[in-house]
């Protein structure tokens, strides 16, 4: 069932409030960011991105008024690059690492000048990439995530016949389905795995692997098969009342979101978020924007252990979000047509630190409070997909249930399955995934053909270190007392024994 | 992807990108790596007896938040012995075959000492050599260097001497520290020039530090006039190319050089008449990897331009270099404002009030205060044009029909 619309928002404010958080760069903004680039050697910007990104090289080609170039750098590094542009965490990568930072406080909008490239090659249909001369290999795909996306733009450019495997309608994984929506709409996801399509990859879609077909027949088929498929539904709480109408998990809302019908996403006045990673400030903000009057985000330790990225954090301050920390729920409450209304709630305290220094949270005894909300989120993490991947013969799963593989190669102990993404990490960024993608289509040429390509930002560039040592330091002035020398009872090193 | 290689006189390289003579060019290591990143040729760092340089060589002008708009420089030729450099010559060109490899030249007045370099250069298998007749410092107080390419006479005649002793290609580098750059050009042609580079650096001061008083570069309390180069030399080379250009005695390929840093660059050396280009300040600056985007810059700028080859562009914009008197007195164009893109800096009013002709006054739209161009008394200058900083906001509109060009040649001559 779904809940009647209850927002006091009509779509006019809606879509306004849902208008992008990071709006794509004018050309004069452009001109004058690219300008500012610092053109680093050995960039940290391109250090600190997952894919290694030839920062310096793609902004000084939009500088040069070289767009198609500059975009070029981006796809050959991150075939994902346009989404990456507005989802990517820039302050803990590439911005965070710019220089620029500590010169005039203010990074190189790196997120935008990305977006404006690839922007540039987008809105003109265009690929940057041709097919590589074919050969009579072909690869099978299991889900069009990042990782997935990522894997089938090397191979096919590598000359690989590549099929996607898609159980959604459209392709992008998360990219189209739980990108926060005024971050970015399905259009760029969808846009870009059509650039995917345009290289001859074949997508398959709304085909469930393990159900419509095994993943026997695609060992069958295939020379070498990928696993992309991400992870599972959102964790359950297992408290009475999890299932009550007005109960959701986080994953289905945005997705109902991420389809901008407005009138069909459900809201209600007063909603509890439970969880504080970046999925629930995902929830809460987006929430508010439907127009939720109160919105909590229920939390049973403290804004010091919660997951969420500082920035992240931010956001969901500044939409007058409540945060209820040391606060774990205990039951949904029903109210006489069997909806829920209100969440039983514990107070919670630290206890003593456990093994691993983390300090255990429990229950103060008889301090349950009933918050009246009509809607519930649960936004507690992913499940792993062990039933899907543990029946493959040979793939091994670690401890919590993700793949397990070869770090370089991203190859599985089945040798025909490699692996990336979310399954294999458990969970992180969409640039992450591009990268896995990346290395295992060099892991798969290399299982193939015994040929180890070097696909662009797979490594860090190597520089080479600085022969010589550094100057010695010269004394600082000082023009008192001579500073008496202390014993620190540290002996100087001079040297090997003789 | 278009074709990006050039015959040069007879030397081939892959694209039309050149290291110019200078410190990039040092050694044999250096153009290797140079060549690894990219560059078609390279002319080696000119070679001659060994000198002894001063330490403190360099000097800049920054523009804005940009470093080194203009470089200065008071370095002398090679001073590495020149056993060395015609060993790593040789090395080089073994490895790098179809790369071009010239050399650069610089000897005293002497028939026998240009012969003897000459031939010497011959035997390491290089494919050109390139005579320095430009270095504006040092040297010229020696008798080389500029004070040959300033006296056509000695241009024409030591030009002569090198073409004696060898069959490769000779290349005359130009000083353009001359009243006119035709009459050296035309006696490095007679001399049997095979083809002419230019410019060489800029005679110079660079600035002068405010606290000591002592002008850039400082060596030792004192400074002397050096050679200025770097982008802010680029429409000084431009003019000089495009008139050896339309010159018709000077039937031998250029060789384009002066403040070249991006593709953009190269293709307007092009344009006017450069069969290539060679780059020195830029490499300095920002390494040898700047020749990537040239490269794709410029392959990407021929496809949408629907060129196959680079050599579709050579000398294209030389038709279209006239004199003053052969220009149309009657086209007429004026400032138009978009003023949904005027961002209301009004830097085009105070432009034209104070430094052209007090046509953009201001004028009350909605409330706001709009720059207006009153167009019956702009002149169609271009300053406001210039100085916006919003693209596509200021453009210059054309109100003539065509129909009666005039030029002042035309109005004089019926009078
Ligand atoms: C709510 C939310 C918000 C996020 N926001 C950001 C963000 O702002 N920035 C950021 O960088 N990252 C963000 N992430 C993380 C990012 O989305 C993931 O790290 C990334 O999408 C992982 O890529 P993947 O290819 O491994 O998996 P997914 O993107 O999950 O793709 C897996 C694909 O496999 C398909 N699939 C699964 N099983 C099968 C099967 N049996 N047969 C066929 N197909 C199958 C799925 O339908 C899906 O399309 C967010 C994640 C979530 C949950
Ligand atoms: C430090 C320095 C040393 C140079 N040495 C030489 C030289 O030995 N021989 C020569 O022909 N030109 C020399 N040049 C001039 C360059 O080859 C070139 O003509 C000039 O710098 C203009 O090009 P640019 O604007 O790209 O720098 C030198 C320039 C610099 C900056
Ligand atoms: S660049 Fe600096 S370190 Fe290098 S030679 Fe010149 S002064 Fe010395």
């Amino acid at each position: 069932m779904s809940l009647t619309h209850d927002s006091p928002l009509n779509i006019e404010q809606i879509e306004r409030n849902f208008c992008e958080i990071a709006p794509a760069l004018t050309e004069a903004e452009a001109i004058f960011e690219s300008n500012r680039c610092l053109y680093c050697y050995d960039a940290p910007c391109t250090r600190a991105c997952p894919t290694h990104i030839d920062v310096p090289s793609f902004i000084k080609k939009i500088a040069s008024g070289n767009l198609t170039g500059s975009a070029r750098v981006i796809f050959d590094a991150n075939p994902i690059g346009a989404t990456c542009a507005r989802v990517c965490p820039v302050d803990v990568l590439c911005e965070g690492a710019c220089v620029e930072k500590t010169l005039m406080a203010k990074p190189i909008e790196i997120g935008r000048l990305q977006r404006y490239a690839t922007d540039a090659v987008m809105s003109r249909g265009r690929n940057v990439f041709k097919v590589g001369a074919g050969n009579d290999k072909t690869i099978g795909i299991v889900g069009s995530g990042p990782a997935g996306l990522s894997c089938a733009t090397y191979l096919a450019r590598l000359g690989y016949a590549v099929t996607i495997y898609e159980r959604k309608s459209l392709p992008g994984g998360l990219d189209t389905y739980g990108m926060a929506e005024y971050k970015m709409s399905q259009v760029v996801s969808v846009e870009e795995a059509k650039m995917v399509e345009r290289l001859g990859v074949e997508f398959k879609l709304n085909t469930k692997i393990g159900h419509d077909i095994s993943f026997d027949q695609l060992q069958e088929k295939h020379d070498a098969v990928f696993l992309g498929v991400g992870l599972g539904a959102t964790t359950r709480l297992n408290i009475p009342g999890e299932d009550l109408p007005g109960v959701y998990d986080a994953l289905d809302f945005i997705e109902r979101i991420k389809t901008r019908e407005w009138l069909d996403v459900p809201i209600a006045r007063t909603v509890a978020v439970i969880g504080a990673g970046n999925t629930a400030i995902d929830v809460v903000t987006q929430a508010r924007r439907l127009g939720a009057e109160r919105v909590l985000m229920i939390y049973r330790r403290t804004e010091r252990e919660m997951s969420a990225y500082k920035y992240e954090y931010e956001l969901a301050k500044q939409d007058a979000v409540e945060f209820w920390w040391l606060t774990a729920p205990v039951e949904i409450l029903a109210d006489e047509k069997n909806r829920a209304a209100a969440l039983r709630c514990v107070r919670m305290e630290f206890g003593e630190p456990d093994s691993t220094g983390r300090r255990s949270v429990q229950s103060v005894p008889n301090s349950e409070i009933d918050i009246p909300c009509e809607m519930v989120i649960k936004a507690l993490g992913q499940k792993k997909m062990r039933e899907l991947l543990g029946g493959i013969s040979g793939v091994e799963l670690d401890a919590v249930g993700c793949v397990v593989v070869n770090e370089h190669t991203m190859q599985t102990g089945n040798e025909k399955f490699f692996a990336g993404g979310d399954c294999v990490n458990g969970g992180r960024e969409a640039v992450d995934a591009a990268q896995t993608g990346k290395l295992a289509a060099q892991g798969i040429h290399r299982f193939l053909f015994g040929e180890q390509v070097e696909l662009a930002g797979a490594r860090l560039p190597f520089v080479e270190k600085i022969a010589g040592e550094l100057p010695a330091a010269a004394p600082a002035a000082y023009d008192g007392p001579a500073t008496p020398a202390v014993d620190l009872g540290v002996k100087s090193y001079g040297g090997p024994e003789r | 992807m278009a074709d990006l290689s050039v015959n040069f006189a007879g030397i081939k390289s892959p694209n039309p990108f050149w290291l110019a003579s200078a410190p990039p060019t040092n050694m044999g290591s250096m153009i290797e790596r140079a060549f690894d990143a990219g560059w078609g040729g390279a002319v080696w760092k000119t070679l001659g007896e060994p000198i002894v340089n001063v330490c403190s060589r360099l000097a800049s002008v920054d523009n804005g938040t940009s470093r080194m708009m203009g470089l200065n420089n008071i370095e002398l030729i090679t001073d590495r012995p020149l056993d060395v450099n015609l060993k790593e010559i040789r090395e080089c060109k073994r490895k790098y075959p179809k790369h071009a490899l010239i050399i650069s030249l610089m000897v005293e007045s002497k028939r026998e000492a240009w012969h003897e370099i000459a031939m010497q250069v011959e035997d390491t298998g290089a494919d050109g050599v390139e005579l320095n007749f430009g270095c504006p410092h040092g040297m010229s107080e020696r008798g080389m260097g500029a004070a040959m390419g300033q006296v056509p006479e000695y241009t024409c005649m030591v030009t002569e001497w090198v073409k004696e002793a060898t069959r490769l290609p000779v290349i005359v580098k130009l000083t353009p520290n001359v009243t006119s750059i035709t009459p050296p050009a035309n006696a490095a042609v007679k001399g049997g020039a095979d083809a002419l580079s230019l410019i060489n650096t800029i005679n110079s001061i660079i600035g002068v530090d405010l606290d000591t008083m002592i002008p850039h570069p400082n060596v030792n309390g004192m400074a002397a006039h050096g050679g200025y180069c770097g982008p802010a030399v680029k429409p000084i080379a431009l003019n000089m190319v495009s008139e050896l250009a339309r010159n018709e005695n000077v039937n031998v390929p250029i060789s384009g050089i002066g403040g070249i840093g991006t593709w953009r660059d190269a293709a307007e050396f092009l344009l006017l008449g450069a069969t290539n280009v060679q780059v020195c300040t830029a490499v300095m600056h920002y390494g040898y990897r700047i020749v990537e985007d040239m490269i794709d810059g410029l392959s990407n700028y021929l496809d949408e331009k629907g060129f196959a080859s680079v050599n579709e562009i050579i000398g294209r914009s030389v038709p279209r270099v006239t004199d003053w008197g052969a220009l149309d007195l009657n086209y007429k164009t004026v400032a138009r404002i978009d003023h949904n893109k005027c961002i209301q800096c009004n830097l085009c009013h105070i432009a034209c009030e104070d430094g052209a002709h007090q046509c953009i006054p201001f004028t009350e739209l909605n409330g706001s205060r709009y720059p207006i161009v009153d167009e019956s008394e702009c002149v169609g200058c271009n300053l406001c044009h210039l100085v916006c900083p919003v693209p596509g906001c200021i453009s210059m509109v054309r109100l003539d029909s065509g129909n009666q060009p005039l030029t002042w040649r035309e109005l004089t001559s019926r009078q």
